[in-house]
């Protein structure tokens, strides 16, 4: 299971890395979407799998009885997702209004910030 | 989008789903369920009302604006953390008030308000991108 | 759900049960505050006319706690409150130490000096669109950074400010906001999720993410785990947050995009969040790693320093210049972990809360100038001396200040770096540091020579009346003077930047006060 997991984990990354590379911005978000995803399982294999009992310890003991899963990656795992979610959420409203008032997704045709041929302060007055 | 099929059961299929979301929440307390999940739940009801009937009904029915939601979310999840300032015990502990109405036993306590919290921003805030593209699509 | 008690468990190893005085919630308040805060604006966002009264109150609050809080950690050590009662590590520690203090004193100020001036820079419209609410919270997730003491929690209060600033960043919804926005967004995005790439390493090998555990953990499994592996994918992390060389690109591109004064409290206050983490990181848990990494650092930052100023040479733009200045900033304090020494340490941590309040002061100035010359191109800039002496005396503080030369307190980091290097072997990082304080002086004095100095050119606008010169010269008169006195008066500052690097290079204090049953475990 920890072996197919990690390599789950490295494909994702794999793939990701692929479409940031890309300069369409599109891609890059479909690659920030998979990195995020490889980064939780990252997270969980990181807690180890142990068990498949839930962390609930019996009312009349102290510890738990048998191995459980540890329940911890789980609320990291949760947090991460939600806030990779909301910003996902968010870039894609960004890149679709820049896409609109830009009129492309191409990274490298993206110089309205930064415009080519930019001239120099005057060297003298 | 807009058939007479979809413009017909999206009003009540959107209620449903929010009557759900808040079935959700409250059974997150003990249960799989909690303040995130419904407030998705909650927030892709209002984006399917908002899809089949315009945007502008959607915000007539929620009367607030989606950011004012995320507000009172906000505060109520804070005021969940500060309440314990009374208590004497560290930010966020959870305070327990069990209470009996008419024979129910109800255990209210600061972190369903604290998830209640969570629940309005994640409805606000997503209501508010959701129908801001909208809002877009309609414009095109 | 409360269980019907007839059975009782000792709670005493897992939960805090001792009230807690209420002093310690100074700890809290500087991101409860500003969170209760933003939720009222959020509320009452049609009032548009309270706004900035609110959030300036609101920040001015967080200001005093924050004050307050760093007194309170001068006088009787570090201030320490747990989440939910549970013990560390197993709740979420608040830990403000010196350094943590003293940075969140720093950003509140810059911010409540920011917020009064986005009084006259922000209308009805962008209030409406929730620009103070949206300030306000990212003050939460910049305070929450410096005054957590678990590695998972920086992660989310990193996201926190994160998103709230990409609010700030597209407020308007220009063409170049919209591309500069894009680019800062997604590689911030891809920044932080190294961060938790790291974190997902660090839960993995360590079993804790509490930073005391760590830092008490860390010597034992120095041999066994593979702590370079975390530490590099930590230096990647924080390096694009405080924007060093290779991965310094999303800043240039979107800090000279939004309002004036948003890119004010970029500028002064996100990057120096890279910084602290790197101080926090390599400091107190992975001294040894950096030690290793010290020469690869060294380089980044000279790279740093000098490619930085060398970009805002060539800039006509004076928020463009001013978005280089940041990132040579970055480098000297880069230089300074470098160095890895307690005294590197002090003059990073001295010139972080130094370059925190100048670059917010230096970008506000260039708002004024805005509002008075109707440009920021230093083309059509010129005359300002003529017509507010005031403005330009202030300009040329500030120039003297970010260039390292008294009477400002720019002078005293860069005294206390250089001979940190000097003394440590590392003359060539003392020497670049001279090189980019020169190289600073040429491309703000030329700023300040075209822009104020020479005579208003014959094509460009005349001068108009400009903002309230109250409220400008309010703001700077606000920035510039601690400057001013931390420049005549070093000792406490200097003395507060030792202690701060102290308290990271010996942790023992540190780990003492979040687990006060005994480091030992």
């Amino acid at each position: 299971m920890d072996v197919a997991l990690v390599f789950t984990v490295g494909v994702f990354f794999a793939v990701s890395i692929y479409l940031m590379l890309s300069k369409h911005i599109i891609r890059i978000l479909l690659g920030v979407s998979i990195f995020s995803n490889a980064v939780n399982l990252t997270i969980f294999s990181a807690g180890r799998l142990l068990g498949e009992m839930p962390p609930i310890i019996p009312i009349d003991a102290d510890t738990p009885s048998q191995t459980t899963a540890n329940p911890l990656p789980q609320a990291l795992v949760l947090t991460a997702i939600v806030i990779a979610f909301s910003i996902f959420a968010f870039l894609l409203v960004l890149a679709f209004r820049a896409y609109q008032e830009i009129g492309t997704d191409d990274t490298d045709e993206m110089r309205v910030a930064e415009p080519k041929g930019n001239e120099l302060p005057p060297l003298g007055y | 989008m807009r058939t007479l099929i979809f413009r017909t059961i999206a009003p009540y299929l959107a209620s449903l789903m929010v009557l759900f979301s808040i079935f959700v929440l409250l059974r997150g307390h003990n249960e799989p369920g909690g303040g995130f999940i419904a407030g998705l739940i909650a927030a892709s009801a209002f984006a399917i009302y908002g899809i089949a009937c315009g945007v502008s009904p959607v915000r007539r029915a929620i009367y607030f604006h989606p950011m004012t939601i995320s507000g009172i979310g906000l505060l109520s999840a804070a005021s969940a953390g500060l309440m314990s300032i009374f208590a004497g015990t560290p930010f966020l502990t959870g305070l327990w008030a069990p209470i009996d109405v008419l024979g129910v036993h109800v255990d209210l306590s600061s972190v369903l308000l604290f998830d209640v919290g969570v629940y309005l921003v994640v409805l606000g805030s997503l209501t508010s991108i959701a129908l801001g593209l909208e809002e877009r699509e309609e414009r095109i | 759900m409360a269980v019907e008690t007839e059975y009782t468990a000792d709670l005493s190893g897992a939960m805090v049960l001792e009230p807690v005085p209420l002093a310690d919630w100074l700890v809290v308040a500087p991101v409860a505050i500003p969170l209760v805060v933003g939720g009222i604006l959020l509320v009452a966002r049609r009032e548009t006319r309270m706004h900035g009264w609110l959030a300036a109150g609101g920040l001015l609050a967080t200001l005093v706690c924050t004050v307050l809080l760093l007194m309170r950690v001068l006088e009787q050590g570090i201030v320490v409150m747990t989440m939910g009662r549970w013990l560390p590590p197993f709740g979420i520690s608040f830990v403000a130490d010196p350094l943590g203090a003293s940075f969140a004193v720093a950003g509140t100020l810059v911010a409540v000096v920011c917020a009064f001036y986005a009084t006259s820079d922000i209308g009805t419209v962008g209030r409406r669109y929730g620009y103070y609410a949206l300030l306000i919270l990212m003050m939460a997730g910049v305070n929450g950074a410096f005054l957590t003491g678990d590695m998972f929690n920086l992660y989310v209060w990193f996201e926190v400010f994160l998103i709230s600033s990409f609010g700030l960043l597209v407020m308007g919804s220009e063409r170049r906001q919209l591309d500069g926005a894009t680019k800062y967004a997604i590689l911030n995005l891809i920044g932080t999720t190294f961060f938790l790439i790291a974190t997902a390493y660090l839960y993995g090998i360590f079993g804790t993410l509490n930073m005391a555990d760590v830092a008490r953990k860390a010597g034992d499994l120095r041999d066994t785990a593979p702590l370079m592996t975390l530490t590099v994918l930590y230096l990647l992390a924080f390096a694009m947050k405080a924007a060093a060389f290779p991965v310094n690109f999303w800043l240039p591109a979107s800090y000279h995009t939004p309002r004036i004064v948003t890119s004010a409290l970029f500028g002064a206050v996100l990057t120096k969040v890279g910084i602290y983490g790197l101080l926090r990181t390599f400091g107190m848990l992975f001294p040894p790693e950096l030690e290793i990494l010290s020469v690869l650092i060294a380089w980044v930052a000279a790279a740093t320093m000098i490619l930085g100023i060398m970009g805002a040479l060539a800039q006509t733009d004076i928020r463009r210049a001013l978005g280089f200045v940041v990132i040579s900033g970055i480098g000297i304090m880069l230089a300074g972990i470098a160095i890895g020494t307690p005294e590197g340490f002090a003059g990073t941590v001295f010139y972080a809360l130094h370059s925190m309040i100048v670059l917010g002061a230096l970008y506000l100035l260039a708002g004024v100038m805005n509002s008075l010359g109707g440009s920021y191109s230093l083309r059509d800039l010129g005359g300002l001396y003529a017509a507010r002496p005031l403005i330009a005396a202030f300009a040329l503080f500030l120039v003297l200040s970010i260039a390292g030369l008294p009477p400002a307190s720019g002078l005293w980091p860069k005294v206390m770096l250089v001979q940190a290097s000097l003394e440590s072997g590392w003359s060539w990082l003392g020497f670049t540091i001279l090189l980019t304080g020169f190289l600073t002086t040429v491309a703000l004095g030329r700023v300040f020579i075209l822009a104020i100095w020479r005579p208003l050119p014959e094509n460009a606008e005349p001068i108009k009346a400009g903002m309230s010169p109250a409220l400008g010269y309010g703001v700077l008169t606000a920035l510039s003077l601690p400057m001013l006195i931390i420049g005549l008066y070093p000792d406490p500052v200097i003395g507060l930047a030792e202690s701060a690097a102290g308290g990271l290079i010996d942790a023992t204090t540190y780990i003492g006060t979040v687990f006060p049953e005994g480091a030992a475990q």
